[in-house]
């Protein structure tokens, strides 16, 4: 099991040094293909007033002439020992881990991810644990009480959950609940959790419950369908021959073949929200990793973009390693000997 | 025809005629609406069963012999009382030492579940939950009904294991099913099932599933077991082999009708209905040459929703022609042919006795 451990987290790291050859491809040669020159992109620190010899310079000083995979070298030597960029104005020291430097805010990008990060996390999590419970009971009370007022309402409400963008539900619920009724936090209030944690929930209601609206639907329809399944299966029937309450039927016998596949999908959900819930940020105005990469897209910051991928990269092959190591805690059959 | 004088045709075995038998079943109809119509998978079946005796129900798959169980056991579901699935219609009786289990409230059946009656399953790998351990299951199974802790479930769980000849119990008791052979699992189910000391048994085809080699040591051990415990066992099989090394008496079932019902020995050596004459000329036997095909049932078995009027096995029967159209309009009923022995077939008595042992006997 340690061994399996040991090797999937040896893994992942071949897989993140993949993940960065290519999206450090993405970002660095496909401008260059695109038209680019080396000096455009010195252009974006030096800014529009300076002359093509100042620019060729810089573009010469940040590296920017060598070939592609020095680049490369030199970036990935940033990430462990730090790196120093000279973009005119003085040389600039990026301490480790150096995932790159912001054109636009003229500052590492690692420091900003971590000031960052907490929102993302704080958002997650709570709207994660609120689909998770939400979905899964609705999806479970629905498969008992199949073709009922109940299931088909439940499985209405779902498809306009799947259906509709969180831009949409979530300015419709900020324009009531918010500004109207005025019972949630205004778009834009985060309160960290280490300050007040009743104001943190507070603040974070809102977007809580318009992202969980969404992946709670998904998480219905799943569960309704695995447990429609599991109450078929044969071993249902003889936990009913024991003689066990129907309840304990279903919540012990019934739910659990029925959560495998919802554990897959909570895992990568979350794995891919933690990189940056970018249109739910976006939408309720929170500065986290969605939002700044939004920033950095909407700017061009291609080190921006750069370091919210690899972070999220980073996040989604993690959440990846945690769901198969669950796999075998709720699943014996997959459990490694 | 009344209730109470099919109770009266319920064969009785000689000398227990006053006593009350532990099962009874009258009259029992499981039928289920479908898009397509009504499949009647039990229709009018009545038969008896007394304390430490073991029954065996032979017939066909869709011969209505599960269904059956799965009534006594109360496991069907009612139409409207759940809707996971479709709903089955039950009427008739079924008693259990007097009691009719299906005037009771299906909360009463559910405490008799696994305490009073049992049951084991065909196969152990699906009927087994694969997420918990076997000893999980086990234990479950005798607290629900004994309110004991853990500790002392443990004991007589490992107890049970050994009991049913699983080797090195303490430690088999936290393995998984899939971590049983197919057999272990069976000795595994059956622990399962006795662990809460039930009168009646209801083993579903439980060798079926299992290797030769083992389904002889589990039908050894589902013998040894009901004398110990003096349980009475239903023993639902198509197998008529394994009903002849334990049953006391056998159901023939065909199209969710008791075609004849009668002592194992009256069974196998004196068959009186036609369709049992089929089913012991299908098989297959070592003193036989091999050039001597069996004696298959031609045809198919009937639709359950369509089922032919009058003998719902006529349309195979080579001998329906010899009742004058009786068996395409005139459903029959059970009818003694001997003390303890009865067939529901037109065919006279002296005509029957004639084919059995100038046509039948003598190819078996």
């Amino acid at each position: 099991m340690f061994a399996y451990i040991v090797r999937r987290l040896l893994w992942s790291v071949v897989l993140l040094s993949v993940l960065s050859v290519v999206v450090f491809s993405i970002f660095y040669l496909i401008p260059l293909v695109g038209g680019a020159t080396p000096e455009t992109l010195a252009g974006r620190y030096v800014g529009r007033a300076a002359t093509p010899e100042t620019v060729h310079l810089t573009a010469e000083r940040l590296g920017l002439l060598d070939p592609v995979p020095v680049q490369y070298w030199h970036w990935l030597k940033g990430v462990f020992v730090g790196a120093e960029y000279d973009y005119g104005s003085g040389v600039e020291h990026c301490p480790a881990p150096c995932l790159g430097y912001s054109f636009i805010t003229k500052q590492p990008v690692w420091p900003e991810l971590l000031d960052r990060a907490p929102v993302t996390i704080s958002l997650v999590v709570g709207a994660s644990l609120i689909w998770l419970i939400a979905g899964v009971s609705v999806g479970v009370i629905s498969a008992l009480r199949r073709g009922t007022v109940f299931d088909r309402g439940a499985m209405g409400v779902a498809l306009a959950g799947v259906s509709l963008p969180i831009f949409f539900t979530g300015l419709i619920a900020l324009a009531f609940f918010s500004y109207r009724l005025r019972i949630t936090a205004p778009g834009g209030t985060f309160v960290p959790f280490s300050e007040s944690p009743g104001r943190w929930a507070y603040s974070l209601l809102l977007p809580w419950i318009t992202l969980a609206f969404l992946f709670a639907a998904q998480y219905a329809r799943l569960t309704r369908a695995g447990m429609l399944e599991t109450m078929t299966e044969d071993y249902i029937r003889t936990a009913r021959a024991k003689g066990l309450p129907e309840r304990t039927v279903i919540l012990r016998h019934g739910l659990r073949g029925a959560l495998t596949p919802v554990l897959t999908i909570f895992g990568l959900d979350v794995g891919l929200l933690l990189g940056g819930a970018v249109i739910t940020e976006k939408t309720f105005s929170l500065n986290g990793l969605g939002k700044y990469a939004y920033d950095g897209i909407v700017s061009n910051d291609l080190p921006k973009i750069l370091g919210v991928t690899l972070v999220a990269g980073f996040f989604v092959i993690i959440a990846n390693l945690v769901v198969d190591l669950l796999y075998g805690v709720i699943d014996p059959r997959v459990r490694l000997e | 025809m009344t209730t109470s004088a099919l109770r009266d045709l319920v064969i009785r075995h000689p000398g227990q005629a006053a006593q009350e038998p532990f099962l009874e079943v009258v009259d029992l109809s499981v039928h289920f609406p479908t898009d397509d119509g009504l499949v009647k998978s039990v229709d009018g079946l009545s038969f008896a069963l007394d304390r430490g005796r073991t029954l065996g129900i032979v017939g066909e798959s869709g011969s209505g012999k599960s269904v059956t169980s799965l009534a006594i056991m109360g496991l069907h579901t009612r139409p409207a009382s759940e809707q996971t699935r479709p709903g089955a219609q039950l009427s008739g009786e079924i008693y259990l030492e007097g009691e009719d289990l299906l005037a009771k409230s299906p909360e009463y059946v559910r405490s008799l579940r696994g305490k009073r009656m049992a049951m084991i399953f065909q196969d152990p790998l699906s009927a087994m939950n694969p997420y918990y351990t076997v000893g999980h299951q086990i234990i479950e199974a005798y607290r629900i009904h004994n309110p004991v802790n853990k500790k002392v479930a443990r004991k007589h769980a490992i107890d049970l294991l050994g009991r049913v000849g699983i080797p090195e119990p303490s430690q088999r008791i936290d393995a998984y099913p899939h971590q049983f052979s197919g057999g272990m699992r069976q000795r595994a189910m059956i622990a399962m099932a006795l662990s809460c000391d039930p009168d009646l048994l209801i083993a579903d085809e439980p060798t079926t599933a299992l290797d030769v080699t083992v389904q002889a040591q589990i039908l050894d051990l589902i013998r040894d077991l009901q004398s110990e415990f003096n349980s009475s066992v239903i023993l639902i099989t198509h197998d008529l082999g394994v009903v002849a090394e334990l049953a006391d008496d056998v159901l023939v079932m065909y199209a969710g009708r008791a075609m004849e019902y009668g002592s194992a020995d009256q069974l196998f050596n004196r068959p009186a209905h036609p369709y049992t004459w089929g089913l012991l000329g299908s098989m297959p036997r070592f003193d036989r040459k091999k050039s001597e095909r069996l004696l298959a049932i031609k045809g198919t078995p009937p639709s359950l929703i369509n089922v032919p009027p009058g003998c719902p096995f006529h349309p195979r029967c080579s001998y329906a022609a010899r009742n004058n159209g009786r068996s395409e309009e005139v459903r029959p009923e059970l009818a003694p042919v001997e003390p303890g022995h009865t067939v529901a077939c037109h065919l006279i008595q002296i005509e029957r006795e004639q084919i059995w042992e100038h046509e039948i006997a003598p190819k078996l």
